[in-house]
């Protein structure tokens, strides 16, 4: 892990004994408390702590609802109508597991956004990025099983839409997609079988992600904090350390959060959700029309602009996997678009399709609609294809300051000592 | 964790502390609802006393009821039956308690502590034994009735008498006499 | 600071240009036809938002008389009309209310099922044995069970997507969420004969709430004013009997309502204090570096 010297000193006999054995306060301590972190850093660097606080609360709600759910096609959608009336404070608890899948993915977009913007993704931080790409589609994934959860009618249509898309492969060797299909279902239609095995990848993901955050943070703490400059630590100076700086800044960010969080669980647990969830699966019968929750409508938008099947379906996987390619698709020296005059208005043109399509996604594929998705999902595609590796090259970057201090204080800045550890600077 | 900064002061200021406190008790208090959520939840409660109807019991006759997972015997004594109960010398007992869950624990196994006053004939009782937990023979007419005319538990030979007292066999106690009340002259309310 | 604030106006400018040029693309998609469903004033919204107990019991009375007739509400247990935060009814009326109906026993040593009061414990008994049976006599339709039908209905909006946003931060800090019970009170009082020139299908009923206009139900106030019968007072008309049992299952599909928003109130209250604590605690950590 990054090098610089610990502050640890264990002031007791047992702290002592564990240091000599196995030297994890000592670990914490470096990585947590002495930290250097950019002291440049905004708001939009809280949302690392927001997303794991987050996990925490959708990994404690979930397996406090498993303990009051029934993952039956009979039993399902009761169980959780028993959890939302009889269970002690299970409406709390229902709500905040419900809400916070909502929160969690508000807070990745900003957290995925930030890292557009100043280019976080950029060496050396790719391992970093790519692993949080990885991250963001096993939440994808999590959140997909655990909405066919409840059994509405909602859950089980999602659920059979998104699972025939792997019948497109039917296209490309004739037969493969079905089996797959009948191999997702466990039957030959979405059953109580395929909700029992859903529930128990839902149970199971989660610790995947906390595993993978894991080594998210362990590369974050290699190659450091990227920061509004984009510019690397240098000096003492240029940083603060995590504990208390960042620490109360973090806390003090996710308290505010945490409000809109309450806010919806308190007054209104069903504004994100959609009413036709109430209604007990029905394969008899589908909603007149599917809409998946707000987070996947872009890709959904996606996934409906293309009208081959196929190659929609390869279209919305490809807006997300194109992100593991974006360290090398951006051919630009800088790497915040604070210094980038060009870039940053087609990264705010890119912000505005992700809207769009989020919006389109929640609209019926007729008329109008449709041609629009049409041109906004060209425009996702080229944001990544065409302008990031031609702006790059072309646009003349503003000027830089020398520093992370110097950006802060001004060129005429002194250093103020905050007694921060010193980075050793970078070779 | 001490403070290391050089301005030392920064961790102890009241206000830093205030803050950190009144965070702390907020999240402290909100684990209140993951620790409640695993108590009886309200159709459990709702299902905690039951009201059966004795009418159709008649002389002699026993039924067996489900009241909070547990099986509950209720056995219309005939007066012989009655009379055994009220015979028997608290020396001869191996547990001297009355195991009624309305009255003290001292309470001596008398079988009048063991029904209620002028309702001697009828014996309401958990029927769980109290040996391993198995459920006793004896409701049936056809069950066996074991050495004292009362329950016998098969798995490991525990005889009752017909007041539910445990007189041979390895279970150590008499058979638990739920919370009940008659409500009417021919209904009984337990729990 | 200045390229984040000239990024703000870009932002805004651009957005304004596509504004203006997906209205024009879009104008026709949004003309579809969709039944404009009015708000309702109710003592259960918004943030201090509590149940009118009277109101419930009024509720009650008419989906007994009035509704329970073709629709069940099985999510709703006879012990529930007692519980606080509900209609409230003393728990002997309920007890009484529940032993007026007969609901299958456990099987008994024959092996026969008999019929015995229902207690507490028993849901609200269907007026159906099975699905089949409810289509064969209602033509076909199946009539939903309404333990959360507000639940299950909306009021949506339609709006020129310029103006989902403010909509949005509207509903959001009103905390609204009624468009279910809003809807349902449009739709029962939504019937009326057909306008020239619509034709209905056999069975069908026409109501300007319901999407399509054509729906199976009649109307279930065809009886007019003084249909059930008020003990408190209030005016017998059919406003007030919709008004009433719309509440009613509002309740039935949100029993938790009151005790949600009460402890939403404290949470709240607490955290504006904890984010203003933690607001200074973070300015007097970080004073010496900006």
């Amino acid at each position: 892990m990054a090098s610089h010297e610990s502050s640890y000193r264990p002031t007791n006999r047992l702290s002592k004994w564990l240091d000599a054995r196995l030297p994890i306060q000592r670990m914490m301590h470096a990585q947590f408390i002495d930290f250097p972190t950019p002291r440049n850093i905004n708001y939009l660097w809280t949302t690392g702590g927001l997303l794991s606080f987050f996990l925490g609360v959708q990994l404690l709600t979930g397996i406090v609802l498993a303990m009051h759910y029934a993952p039956t096609a009979a039993d399902a959608f009761n169980s959780v109508e028993h959890i939302r009336r009889d269970v002690n404070y299970g409406w709390l608890m229902r709500n905040m597991h419900a809400v916070g899948a909502s929160m969690f993915f508000l807070a990745v977009y900003i957290h995925i956004g930030r890292g557009l913007y100043y280019g976080s993704y950029k060496a050396p931080r790719e391992v970093l990025w790519i692993i949080g790409v990885v991250i963001f589609l096993l939440m994808m994934a999590t959140a997909f099983m655990g909405y066919s959860l409840p059994w509405g009618q909602m859950s089980f249509w999602a659920v059979t839409v998104i699972t025939n898309l792997f019948s497109s492969i039917d296209s490309i060797i004739p037969g493969l997609g079905t089996r797959i299909v009948q191999w997702l279902w466990g039957g030959y239609s979405v059953s109580g079988t395929t909700l029992t095995r859903f529930f128990s990848l839902h149970y199971l993901l989660p610790f995947v992600i906390a595993g993978a955050v894991v080594l998210h943070i362990w590369a974050l703490h290699v190659v450091g904090q990227n920061n509004p400059t984009g510019l690397e630590i240098k000096t003492a100076s240029d940083s603060v350390p995590m504990s208390p700086h960042a620490v109360t800044k973090d806390i003090f960010a996710l308290s505010v959060f945490v409000m809109l969080f309450a806010w919806f669980v308190f007054y209104l647990p069903d504004y994100l959700g959609h009413p036709d969830n109430y209604i007990e699966a029905n394969p008899l019968s589908t909603p007149p029309h599917i809409v998946p929750e707000w987070y996947f409508l872009p890709y959904y938008a996606i996934l409906r602009a293309i009208p081959n099947k196929l190659l929609g379906v390869v279209a919305m996987f490809a807006s997300i996997i194109i992100l593991c390619f974006t360290p090398w698709l951006d051919t630009s020296r800088v790497r915040s678009s604070k210094y980038r005059p060009v870039y940053k208005w087609f990264f705010w043109l890119f912000v505005i399709t992700v809207i769009a399509l989020g919006y389109l996604g929640s609209k019926p594929p007729e008329g109008a609609y449709v041609l629009w998705a049409r041109i906004f999902t060209a425009y996702y595609f080229m944001h990544f294809l065409i302008v990031m590796p031609i702006v790059g090259v072309m646009e003349t970057p503003s000027r830089m300051p020398r520093s992370i201090t110097e950006a802060v204080l001004g060129s005429s800045g002194q250093p103020v000592n905050v007694g921060a550890p010193a980075a050793p600077p970078r070779h | 964790m001490a403070s290391h900064t050089e301005d030392g002061s920064n961790r102890r200021d009241f206000i830093v502390v205030a803050a950190q406190a009144f965070a702390g008790v907020g999240t402290a208090i909100a684990l209140w609802p993951f620790i409640h959520q695993m108590n009886p939840d309200a159709s459990t409660q709702a299902a905690a006393s039951l009201e059966v109807d004795l009418a159709p019991v008649k002389d002699g006759q026993a039924i067996t009821v489900m009241w909070r997972g547990k099986p509950v015997f209720i056995r219309n004594r005939s007066k012989e039956e009655v009379k055994q109960a009220l015979d028997v010398k608290l020396a001869d007992l191996v547990d001297i308690s009355a195991r009624n869950d309305a009255l003290p624990e001292k309470t001596p196994a008398l079988d009048a502590n063991r029904t209620k006053k002028g309702k001697e004939n009828w014996l309401v009782m958990v029927g769980i034994c109290t040996h391993l937990g198995c459920i006793p023979k004896g409701q049936s007419m056809s069950d066996a009735k074991g050495d004292y005319g009362g329950w016998f538990c098969p798995c490991h030979g525990s005889h009752y008498d017909t007041s539910g007292r445990i007189r041979k066999g390895p279970a150590p106690r008499n058979l638990e006499v739920p919370p009940y009340e008659f409500v009417s002259d021919t209904k009984i309310k337990i729990g | 600071m200045f390229t984040i604030h000239a990024a703000k106006k870009g932002v805004s400018a651009l957005l304004l240009a596509v504004a203006l040029m997906v209205s024009a693309g879009m104008a026709g998609a949004a003309e579809q036809e969709h039944p404009v469903i009015e708000r309702q004033t109710w003592t259960f919204s918004g943030l201090f938002g509590k149940y009118d107990d009277a109101q419930l019991q009024r509720g009650f009375r008419v989906y007994t008389d009035v509704c329970s007739r073709c629709h069940g509400i099985n999510r709703i247990y006879f012990r529930n009309l007692a519980e606080p935060g509900g209609p409230a009814f003393p728990v002997a009326a309920v007890k009484a209310l529940a032993a007026t109906f007969k609901v299958d026993d456990a099987p008994n040593e024959e092996g026969k099922v008999k019929k015995r009061p229902a207690l507490l414990t028993d849901p609200f008994p269907s007026p159906y044995k099975n699905e089949q049976e409810a289509r064969f006599s209602q033509n076909g339709a199946l009539p939903p069970d309404l333990s959360l039908i507000t639940k299950a209905r909306s009021a949506e909006a339609e709006a020129p997507f310029y103006r989902v946003p403010d909509h949005m931060i509207r509903d959001i800090l009103t905390g609204y969420q009624e468009g279910g019970a809003d809807y349902v009170y449009a739709y029962i009082t939504g019937f009326s004969e057909p306008p020239a020139g619509v034709k209905l299908a056999e069975f069908m009923n026409y109501n300007k709430a319901f999407p399509g206009h054509q729906t199976a139900m009649p109307n279930p106030f065809a009886g007019g004013d003084g249909l059930v019968e008020y003990d408190d007072g209030t005016p017998r008309t059919v406003e007030n009997y919709a008004r009433d049992v719309t509440a009613f299952l509002a309740w039935a599909g949100d029993p938790k309502l009151e005790e949600r928003k009460r402890l939403g109130l404290l949470v709240i209250g607490y955290l504006l204090i904890t984010v203003v604590l933690l607001g200074f605690a973070k300015r007097r950590v970080w004073r010496d570096v900006h």
